[in-house]
């Protein structure tokens, strides 16, 4: 789709953040290659991984979030997003359901399920080299929650963009149309979950 | 087509569209003949019918029946693709998706998965309303050829229908009740049954999902040239209206 007859329009605002996720979704925003100068044209990209600003300068029209909450910080940039985005994105399957991360939701079934499964990853893992046998309890490192999270068990989210990394063009597509107001739903062989 | 079948064919209409059928066969089958295709999970051909995942929920006579055992009748007059029925058979592929642990990124099954392709077919693309479940579900890989991944079984049936009226061995079957209701094999595990990978049962077309997996082929196909990658899911029966 061509952007280049909206460049007159006044620009809108996006944000964008990884939660718990592996970043290849913010990977697969670049992934949108030349067009993203189009993009530019339409766009002023607020607090963002691509910008390295830690917090929002002013209210955003659309936020992108990659990644589920796996943790107390990951929910407080959540809601940080929805309280300053008119339209919140989630962006891939970590963020739509949990993706990877969620794996641990359904392994853990014991009565203390967080702590064997840090366990297991830190302790008694049978490939693990960590000679201090101890599980990372630095003040500074975020609370972990009981599980995984997708984004809209959190917060409202607007719109899911599926896939693992989604590709470049369903990315840009959606936010072409969701800024020039021509948004229906996405086209059947875009969607993909993997 | 025999001669017998000539003289008693009749015909009804899918969504307005003239469909011709023969005594006995269902819905779907007549659907199916006519190149007027009608979701699906729990049927698959040469299998017999059983009717539970209700994705193939049409209506008929302004009745809900599933396409897959509902005998089609002479002049009755069927809806299909409807958004009020196409919205039922989302919500329940969705509630599938919630129910197990799907997780398409990781499952070799990706991309010719039956369940996924039918999230494509019915726009499964929205925020949901359900909670994930995420059951803890056993894995079952004591077989040198054949793995189960029951996390991802959705209990459409097909393996025990096809173990026991084409195998004749009776491998699979469920136990549990609601919603613990189970597919479950016929021993402490897979190596104690006599499943051979050369079962109709384990082929790739009998389970839809990713739970019966051969061992040593996965990821054989690249993205791009899975069977979904190239089509919706029922192209190949609505192509034979072309």
């Amino acid at each position: 789709m061509s952007v280049s007859a909206q460049t007159k329009l006044p620009k809108a605002r996006i944000a964008t953040a990884s939660l718990a996720g592996c970043f290849g979704c913010h990977m697969a925003i670049l992934d949108i290659d030349e067009r993203l100068i189009a993009l530019m044209k339409l766009v002023d990209v607020d607090r963002s991984p691509l910008t390295d600003k830690k917090r929002f300068t002013q209210r955003c029209d659309i936020g992108i979030i990659e990644g589920g909450c796996c943790n107390e910080e990951n929910v407080h940039v959540l809601q940080d997003f929805r309280r300053n985005c008119d339209v919140l994105i989630a962006l891939g399957q970590c963020a739509i359901m949990g993706g990877l991360p969620a794996m641990r939701n359904a392994i853990m079934h014991s009565d203390a399920p967080l702590l064997e499964c840090l366990d297991e990853a830190y302790i008694t893992g049978r490939y693990i080299r960590n000679k201090t046998h101890n599980v990372p309890n630095d003040p500074a490192l975020p609370l972990l929650l009981d599980e995984v999270y997708p984004c809209n068990q959190v917060v409202k989210i607007d719109y899911q963009i599926p896939g693992c990394a989604p590709g470049g063009d369903i990315i840009f597509d959606t936010l072409a149309k969701l800024l020039t107001g021509k948004f229906r739903g996405f086209e059947r062989d875009m969607i993909k979950f993997d | 087509m025999s001669g017998t079948k000539k003289e008693t064919g009749f015909s009804f209409t899918i969504d307005g569209v003239e469909v011709t059928a023969y005594a006995g066969q269902t819905i779907m089958e007549a659907a199916d003949e006519a190149g007027v295709y009608i979701p699906r999970l729990c049927d698959h051909e040469g299998l017999r019918h059983q009717g539970s995942c209700r994705v193939c929920t049409v209506k008929a006579g302004g009745r809900s029946v599933s396409a897959c055992t509902q005998p089609a009748a002479p002049g009755q007059a069927v809806e299909n693709e409807t958004p009020h029925l196409n919205k039922m058979r989302r919500d329940l592929v969705e509630m599938l998706f919630h129910e197990g642990n799907h997780l398409c990124p990781i499952c070799e099954a990706s991309g010719k998965c039956e369940l996924q392709a039918m999230a494509y077919r019915l726009d499964m693309t929205e925020a949901t309303k359900f909670p994930y479940l995420e059951p803890c579900r056993a894995l079952d890989a004591s077989h040198p050829d054949i793995a189960l991944d029951t996390n991802r079984c959705i209990s459409c049936g097909r393996c025990i229908r096809a173990s026991q009226d084409v195998d004749g061995k009776g491998i699979f079957g469920y136990v549990g009740r609601g919603i613990h209701r189970r597919v479950a094999v016929n021993g402490a595990n897979l190596a104690d049954t006599d499943a051979e990978v050369t079962d109709h049962a384990i082929s790739k077309e009998v389970c839809p999902v990713g739970c019966i997996i051969r061992k040593r082929i996965g990821f054989v196909t690249p993205i791009g040239e899975r069977e979904f990658d190239k089509g919706l899911i029922g192209h190949d029966i609505e192509e034979k209206r072309k």
